[in-house]
């Protein structure tokens, strides 16, 4: 696989929210708006690149009983990492995300990631797999957030269009299924399209 | 009656699988039958109790030396060295309970709603504290964790039915799996919505 799939193969083929369905805690619940869905997305970004890169650098040194706790660890250990950081530079993003920052380290996506793909490539190639996967879960939960925003509160990213309220179920946790589901089933008619 | 309260709203009104999208893994993930959704719901029933109790008292003891910024960390490790307790001790204790419960006992570990949960009470704006300074108490805890774990064998059980009623339909190609389980979940949150105000 050459180095540029190892980005692009995260927006499409192996989607982490469309395809592989993973991660799906934050993704419902974060998406009130486009920009609360990118903020988790590229949060998500930050852990997955660096736990990737660590796990890969350390694998080799784990023995096979213990690497689910290690990484676990490993994870943890970034997750508090972003979790000052993101007090430090950005408290509002902070405030609205709330407990789902910390709960980044039982993400699927950053442990699957781990389990499946770092522990057995090269450094860099890990840190391109974060990069590729971290790319396709922000994006997928931008469109997420973008389509509920929309229809729940008529702006996008914040600038409104309509005037009043939208769909207010949208923006609430029904909505949050009901766009995802839509959205998988136009995703799988698109791609299996370009398939045929 | 605060108890009441709490109870109340951890099962219905704020739902944790319908309305603080907490433990989605597991409700899409095995809710294709009644009986392993059933078996899944008493294993995290039993496992966000006894982790919501233990993270309390580490959380408190954290509190004292000033390290909060550790919750994360500790609070995964201590779930995760739980659940591997709890699976050694049911499997000499009771092994009837231990083959109901066995397989899902390690999927507990990465279910964002124990973590969700131990994190919660330990927040220092918890809503149904009585204490004056916005943390909930060791029982209000407790319960918390107890009716939490309720509502998501509610959820699941309920989510699980109409799941198995859905299975003997003729659903479109694109939406099969995932995305009509989806749907259905959309229309039960929406009628968990109904219980909002109640409280």
């Amino acid at each position: 696989m050459g180095k540029f799939q190892l980005i692009t193969k995260g927006l499409i083929k192996e989607n982490p929210t469309f395809v592989l369905l993973l991660g799906m805690c934050p993704t419902l619940a974060t998406t009130t708006s486009a920009i609360n869905g990118m903020s988790m997305g590229l949060a998500t970004t930050f852990v997955l690149i660096l736990s990737n890169i660590v796990i890969s650098a350390i694998a080799a040194y784990i023995p096979d009983k213990v690497r689910i706790p290690s990484y676990i660890v490993v994870i943890a250990t970034f997750v508090t990492v972003l979790q000052f950081v993101m007090q430090a530079y950005v408290p509002d993003v902070y405030e609205t995300l709330g407990l789902f920052i910390p709960l980044i380290v039982v993400n699927c996506i950053v442990l699957g990631r781990a389990e499946a793909f770092a522990n057995k490539n090269s450094v860099g190639d890990s840190a391109l797999d974060g990069i590729g996967i971290g790319l396709g879960f922000t994006c997928s939960l931008t469109v997420l957030g973008l389509v509920r925003e929309i229809l729940g509160s008529g702006s996008a990213f914040g600038f409104k269009f309509i005037e009043g309220d939208g769909i207010l179920a949208f923006v609430l946790a029904p909505g949050a299924f009901l766009a995802l589901g839509y959205l998988i089933v136009i995703f799988r008619k698109l791609t299996s399209k370009k398939a045929e | 009656m605060e108890y009441i309260l709490i109870i109340i709203s951890a099962i219905f009104v704020n739902n944790i699988l319908l309305s603080q999208f907490l433990g989605i893994c597991p409700f899409l993930g095995v809710s294709n039958k009644l009986s392993t959704a059933s078996g899944m719901s008493m294993a995290v029933c039993f496992v966000i109790t006894l982790a919501t109790v233990v993270t309390y008292l580490l959380n408190s003891l954290l509190v004292k030396f000033g390290l909060e910024f550790l919750q994360t960390i500790s609070f995964i490790l201590v779930i995760a060295a739980l659940v591997q307790m709890v699976e050694i001790v049911l499997k000499k204790i009771s092994p009837a309970l231990y083959a109901s419960l066995g397989i899902f006992l390690p999927l507990i570990t990465t279910n964002c709603a124990v973590l969700g949960v131990a994190l919660t009470v330990v927040q220092k704006s918890s809503p149904f504290a009585a204490a004056a300074n916005g943390m909930m108490n060791l029982g209000e805890a407790t319960v918390y964790a107890f009716a939490t774990s309720l509502g998501f064998g509610l959820a699941m059980v309920l989510f699980a039915g109409l799941r198995e009623q859905l299975a003997l339909n003729n659903v479109p190609k694109s939406f099969k799996g995932i995305p009509i389980a989806l749907v259905t979940a959309g229309i039960l949150a929406m009628a968990f919505m109904g219980f909002s105000g109640l409280v």
